[in-house]
């Protein structure tokens, strides 16, 4: 078990590593000077070449790289070519609002999928069954950012129930912040829950047919406790997997939904990097990102045998 | 047991059904602008955020232009960008996959080294990096969401070669003297396509919804030229006013993806038999 879990975290490294080059590369791709676009068209010819010398660009690349690579592992994130504010404390600040929004709907979805997909792989075929089906799979062909115009328009603006624009943190006013949270929250549970349905139903049709719940009904079991006691619990763990998977790519594609509901959160804050220019928050966005992705990822995996505990034999 | 009477009529209906819908869309995408003949970009300022009215069928944008003639058009940018990017996905993802799966060793580690750790980002955010170097453009999208999406593919295609590798015809075929590279396309190719089918039908709807969002985040298909994305995003402040520039855009991508899910499930079903339950 030990074993298990050290090889797992261990193998993450590389990844990062990997991850954090191919985040580097990238902004060495980009088009056009670094330096330059901070000057502008004003810049005098000496200034150039000073500014350069200063943010290290005139050095060759690992050494860039490595420095880059240095300055991350401390916790300098750089700081914004815009603003010139520090990169890293505006991450998590606005990490905070995207990750509040991306929990409370991954819980609901979970919490309403599981079970219907559950159910829809015990009726299997039956009418309950196509029902279930049909419903995931028209909410996974709905666009989150058209559902969530949608939402707003009928309950924004046509009903005046929920505010329209802006954000207002449940940490700061209870009331008002959950109000703001419902329809991002509703947008994402209702894109999401078809997804987890079709997968919780999936492996539950396949735990089924293994030969210990032939085994368990044999014994004459009812078929509740055969469900209950031996198909749902192991039917759940590639569901787990699957629901960590939405969690970590939420985390990218929320840009979307804060972009709808004007959200300030961290996939706001990307887009407007690349559209203001802003390197070090592009920068800095992507790398938390992908951070966190490959964090919920080994998390999940950690959990994984907790729940199927074949995983590490 | 008991359901086969239902499963199997349903599955095909939901097949055929998905088909038919894909099916018309890519005829729209394809003949529509050639039967419905005009300039999605013309504008009509008597037709400004109206509903439905006589000259124009489904109602005019923000600036009076054509909402049916540009829903057309859009669907022409959907299918033509979801096409080729998924080519491209497939193409480079079969080519990089049987390399590393037929050739093992250093090749395999290396290559395998930096798809996992493309693997590691999610989709999307790999997109935005790459947009952000290409620019909005449409051979911008097919670059970025075409390598955001290969490594998926390499995945899926190396697996399928690792186990093909051991088979017996693989090795009938060197010991019939073929060079590895005859044994590579006429041998493990061919018995690679089933998995990729399976994989392609299902990243052609990853692409149109993928393609969308960036295009309804600023970061696609630059306006004017329509797509379903930016059409939704220019009409948002006029959603109060004007929904049906809010509701038919979103409607035809949904209509889309819910052909191409349909679709799939019943390529996957057919084609990989581990699924049919």
């Amino acid at each position: 078990m030990l074993r298990f879990l050290l090889t797992r975290i261990l193998s993450a490294i590389p990844t990062m590593l990997i991850v954090t080059m191919a985040i580097f590369a990238l902004m060495r791709i980009i088009p056009g000077d670094p330096a330059a676009l901070m000057l502008g068209d004003m810049a005098q010819p000496g200034q150039l070449e000073e500014l350069r010398a200063r943010m290290g660009l005139d050095k060759p690349l690992p050494v860039q790289f490595a420095t880059w690579l240095g300055n991350v592992l401390t916790g300098d994130f750089g700081k914004s070519t815009a603003t010139g504010e520090a990169v890293l404390p505006l991450i998590f600040e606005r990490f905070s609002v995207s990750a509040t929004v991306v929990l409370v709907a991954v819980l609901f979805a979970s919490l309403i999928a599981v079970p219907a997909g559950m159910i829809a792989a015990w009726r299997q075929n039956r009418l309950s069954d196509v029902m279930i089906v049909g419903t995931a799979t028209l909410f996974l062909s709905i666009p989150s950012f058209w559902l969530g115009l949608m939402l707003l328009t009928i309950f924004g603006l046509w009903l005046g129930w929920l505010p329209v624009v802006g954000y207002v943190s449940v940490a700061d006013n209870l009331g008002d912040g959950l109000l703001y949270l419902i329809m991002p929250v509703m947008t994402l549970v209702m894109v999401e829950a078809g997804a987890i349905t079709r997968m919780a139903r999936a492996s539950t049709i396949e735990v089924a047919r293994l030969e210990y719940i032939t085994h368990a009904r044999a014994k004459g079991l009812s078929e509740r406790a055969v469900m209950w006691r031996h198909a749902f619990r192991n039917a759940f763990a590639p569901t787990w997997t699957l629901i960590g998977l939405i969690l970590g790519s939420l985390l990218a594609n929320i840009a979307v939904t804060e972009t709808v509901f004007t959200i300030p959160g961290l996939g706001r804050m990307l887009i407007d990097g690349i559209f203001a220019r802003d390197y070090p928050v592009v920068q800095g966005c992507m790398l938390f990102i992908a951070f966190l992705y490959v964090a919920v990822n080994l998390l999940v995996d950690l959990i994984y045998p907790l729940l199927d505990p074949r995983v590490t034999a | 047991m008991s359901v086969l009477g239902l499963k199997m009529p349903a599955l095909r209906l939901n097949g055929l059904l998905g088909a038919l819908i894909l099916g018309s869309v890519v005829l729209i995408a394809i003949f529509g602008p050639l039967l419905v003949s005009g300039d999605p970009m013309a504008l009509d300022f008597a037709a400004r955020l109206k509903g439905p009215m006589s000259g124009h069928p489904l109602g005019g944008d923000e600036f009076g232009r054509d909402v049916m003639l540009r829903l057309i058009h859009g669907a022409r940018t959907s299918i033509w960008i979801a096409f080729f990017t998924t080519c491209f996905a497939v193409a480079g993802g079969l080519a990089i996959g049987i390399l590393a799966g037929f050739l093992r060793g250093w090749v395999d580690r290396v290559l395998m080294m930096f798809n996992d750790a493309l693997l590691a980002f999610p989709g999307l955010l790999l997109a935005l990096g790459f947009m952000a170097v290409f620019g909005a453009s449409r051979q911008g999208i097919i670059i970025a969401l075409g390598l955001a999406y290969m490594p998926v593919v390499v995945r899926v295609v190396r697996g399928t070669v690792l186990s093909l590798r051991e088979r017996e015809f693989v090795e009938a075929s060197r010991v019939m003297g073929n060079s590895e590279l005859t044994t590579m396309f006429r041998h493990i190719l061919p018995n690679c396509l089933a998995p990729v089918t399976v994989l392609a039908t299902t990243m052609f709807g990853w692409v149109i919804l993928a393609e969308s969002a960036l295009s309804f985040l600023g970061l696609g298909v630059p306006p004017p030229e329509p797509s379903w994305g930016n059409m939704l995003s220019t009409a948002r402040p006029y959603a109060g006013q004007a929904p049906h520039l809010i509701f038919l855009p979103g409607l035809c991508i949904s209509v889309t993806l819910l052909g191409v899910n349909m679709f799939g499930d019943a390529v996957r079903d057919w084609l990989d038999p581990k699924m049919q339950g």
